[in-house]
């Protein structure tokens, strides 16, 4: 491998390439080449840097962490001269403001712990080297000549790692039985169907470290003694599926996947099959039916994919994050792993905070910390110094939190014991802004579209559930509605066959729970407390405040604003069918909201 | 369903689509569950699996018409119609359904004059909703022929559609 004294990472944003950040990469390597500095500086292409309206083409020159915005490729020759030559940073090419280089990830915060997101955004993805000089395929070689597939069970089950897709399942036990099984071949499948709303963890991990995660597969299958693996990737990640397979060429030129790896007798070889669109190919069922070439639907358990999955044949199913952190635990050791989180929840877990927090993006701590912790220490608090109204755990299949949990330690016993769950790590915080009964409508559509409608609970179910969430947000609802809402919720949860149908009223359900005073008010008072529900609301404009200079007229998309210039606006109730763009626009906070 | 496959004939896919699909298929068949490998490549290819399509894929693999039916009406990313020349996808994930996505939506249908699954009629532009992409944290989110536009703001919106419309 190559060493470098400097790389220089330039943003080839689709924004910064219109702008000309190719020509900018070229006349870089030109100049560096002219100079003879091409084997000591080393010019990489990154994702945004900054916001490209602001900083135009930009790049960023590491080990020194300094920031060149507004580039041009007349600026090169001067730039690499002063910089890379002479030793000279040019101030005035450095971008005016700082920013945050990586807007999901950043610097760590405090209280967090990277094990699974250690590499993500420090090495190139695309050069197996790069993992290599990390560590990489250290534990693979470890555990092929010197531990057998029990030794590696016994390992893991000893660090305490459970399934990180949701559930929970110890993963070394999945392992064990999956091994005992006498039929074969076996396979393995990785879950990267990440369908939870605000939730991209894995994404993250498979673009900027995919090679953990395969690294980990090959461990799982020596474990279990799969043959060959499968990574069912979702549609919607095309970066994830590309770089997956860079990293597969790349550890099969190794010698780390393929035949006789190593040298020792065991032999296996990974496959990235893509999903098409399908939020129920999360459940390893109907993943497995997807891998197959058919509907992803889902079918009933027993028997478990550990005995009849692939082809009929035994398969063992983890999450991307669960088989990302297989190799550290295996390097450096059950114990050192076991040592965080809490007594049945160890190690670290990641999370995607999304919704009405400062810092949104990704983290990973340990378990055990408090929601409190997370929300207002590594989350940086409520946005715009609002107040915290609730946090959605477990994505669409999960429950919210409200105020009294926010002490309760994150992990997997305590969030179901409060009525969510741990789900695969989407966190959605509310401000007080945000109203319940519309979330509850929210999720209730992402799943009753994404009901595969094999089963009627669910199919039927979730649509009925829907109808009645509708009607309220639309005032029409009764308080009976409410009654007969908890009573299909209770049934779909009882009677449907997969996770999907199971876990969907749960956003309903805890809910009413939480704030049924939100409900009564929308179906007795027909009034939204938030303002959010449309039919229940109106848009005013702040005769006093109002300038009148024409912007919400010229925004509204019904053109139900009128006024002449530097005159009070009026907006026609009639018209206006309350998007809420007039607000938006309004630079005097002059359009009230009525409910 | 009431409506009865036609029989398949050579005659109904035109020649570059049926270079297209023997090609994809040629290189795929032999994989086990290749079916899903193909439409996807299909739909990437030649950018939707029309009925045609789905008859003459179910032929060559010797699987029945249904079985591809059914696998291309399941998944939502598999198209049966042609695609306008741009698509704009606004993501319905929670981050951006907070973050002002149904403000864009609107503020797009009163642009295009086209609503939600529907493609202009100069076949420019397909607007469609999509689930959550991943780019949470630059909601709120569309995507422009797979590429993510983030943080996009109401008052740059118009720009972009008009782009879209016009090149």
């Amino acid at each position: 491998m190559k060493f470098f004294r400097s790389h220089v990472l330039v943003s080839v944003d689709p924004q910064c390439l219109d702008m000309g950040a190719h020509e900018i990469v070229d006349a870089l390597n030109d100049e560096l080449v002219a100079w003879g500095l091409i084997d000591e500086v080393q010019v990489l292409e990154t994702s945004r840097l900054g916001d490209p309206a602001r900083f135009g083409p930009d790049l960023v020159v590491y080990p020194e962490n300094v920031h060149y915005a507004n580039l041009g490729v007349d600026d090169i020759p001067y730039l690499v001269e002063e910089h890379f030559l002479k030793g000279r940073i040019v101030e005035k090419f450095r971008a005016k403001e700082t920013v945050v280089t990586d807007d999901e990830l950043g610097a760590p915060k405090a209280k967090e712990v990277r094990i699974v997101l250690r590499n993500c955004g420090k090495i190139d993805p695309h050069n197996i080297e790069e993992y290599i000089a990390e560590d990489g395929y250290q534990a693979l070689a470890n555990a092929l000549t010197s531990m057998t597939p029990e030794q590696v069970i016994d390992e893991v089950m000893r660090s305490g790692l459970r399934g990180r897709g949701g559930a929970g399942f110890p993963a070394a036990r999945k392992w064990q039985l999956c091994r005992q099984v006498p039929d074969g071949p076996k396979y393995l499948t990785c879950n990267a169907d990440e369908g939870d709303p605000g939730a991209f963890m894995n994404r993250r991990v498979l673009e900027s470290d995919p090679h953990s995660v395969v690294e980990g597969m090959i461990l799982a299958a020596y474990a279990i003694g799969a043959s060959l693996g499968y990574i069912y990737c979702r549609a919607e990640y095309p970066i994830a599926v590309a770089n997956l397979n860079v990293a597969i060429e790349q550890a099969r030129e190794f010698g780390f996947l393929g035949q006789n790896i190593f040298g020792t007798d065991f032999s296996f070889d990974l496959e990235v099959r893509m999903g098409a669109g399908a939020f129920v190919c999360g459940e390893e069922t109907a993943l497995i039916a997807s891998i197959e070439g058919k509907r992803g639907e889902p079918r009933p358990r027993p028997p478990f994919p550990a005995v009849k999955g692939v082809w009929g044949k035994p398969t063992n199913n983890n999450n991307v994050e669960t088989y990302a952190v297989v190799p550290q635990i295996l390097l450096k050791g059950a114990d050192w792993y076991a040592a965080m989180g809490t007594e049945k929840s160890k190690g670290t877990k990641t999370f995607a905070i999304a919704g009405d927090v400062v810092n949104t993006g990704l983290i990973e701590v340990p378990f055990g910390l408090s929601l409190r912790e997370v929300i207002f220490d590594v989350g940086g608090g409520i946005k715009d110094n609002k107040k915290f109204k609730a946090i959605q755990t477990g994505g669409p299949m999960g429950g919210c939190l409200v105020e009294e949990h926010l002490d309760l330690p994150l992990d997997y016993e305590a969030l179901t014991a409060a009525g969510s769950m741990m789900g695969s790590g989407g966190l959605i915080i509310m401000d007080d802004e945000t109203c319940m009964v519309d979330i509850a409508r929210f999720f209730m559509e992402f799943t009753q579209e994404e009901s595969c409608g094999k089963c009627t609970p669910c199919r039927v179910g979730t649509r009925r559930i829907l109808d009645i969430l509708e009607k309220i947000c639309n005032g029409k609802g009764t308080l009976a509605d409410i009654d007969q809402l908890e009573l299909l919720c209770e049934e779909v949860m009882k009677n449907s066959l997969c996770g999907l149908g199971q876990g969907a009223p749960n956003p309903v359900i805890s809910t009413l729970k939480h704030f049924r005073e939100e409900y009564i008010a929308h179906v007795v008072d027909k009034k939204c407390p938030a303002k959010v529900c449309r039919a229940l609301i109106r848009y005013e404009v702040i005769a006093p405040t109002c300038t009148g200079c024409t912007v919400c007229a010229r925004n509204c998309p019904v053109e139900a604003i009128s006024g002449e210039r530097r005159q009070v606006h009026v907006i026609d109730e009639k018209t206006c069918i309350r998007c809420g763009i007039c607000a938006q626009v309004c630079n005097f906070d002059a359009i009230a909201v009525l409910s | 369903m009431t409506e009865t496959p036609a029989p398949t004939t050579e005659h109904e896919l035109c020649e570059n689509k049926r270079a297209a699909l023997d090609a994809i298929i040629a290189q795929h068949r032999d994989r086990p569950g290749a079916l899903m490998v193909i439409l996807n490549e299909t739909q990437k290819q030649v950018g939707y699996v029309s009925e045609p399509m789905q008859r003459y894929v179910a032929k060559k693999m010797r699987v029945p018409v249904s079985a591809v039916h059914g696998v291309v009406t399941f998944y939502s990313f598999f198209t049966t119609q042609p695609r306008g020349k741009h698509t704009i996808k606004f993501c319905m994930g929670t981050a951006c359904y907070v973050g002002g996505v149904p403000q864009l939506i609107e503020k797009a249908k009163q642009l295009t004059g086209s609503d939600i699954g529907q493609t202009t009629p100069d076949g420019q532009l397909t607007m469609e909703v999509c689930r959550c992409v991943g780019a949470c944290s630059q909601a709120p989110v569309v995507t422009v022929d797979d590429e993510v536009v983030g943080r996009v703001k109401p008052n740059k919106f118009p720009q972009l559609i008009k782009k879209l419309l016009e090149s």
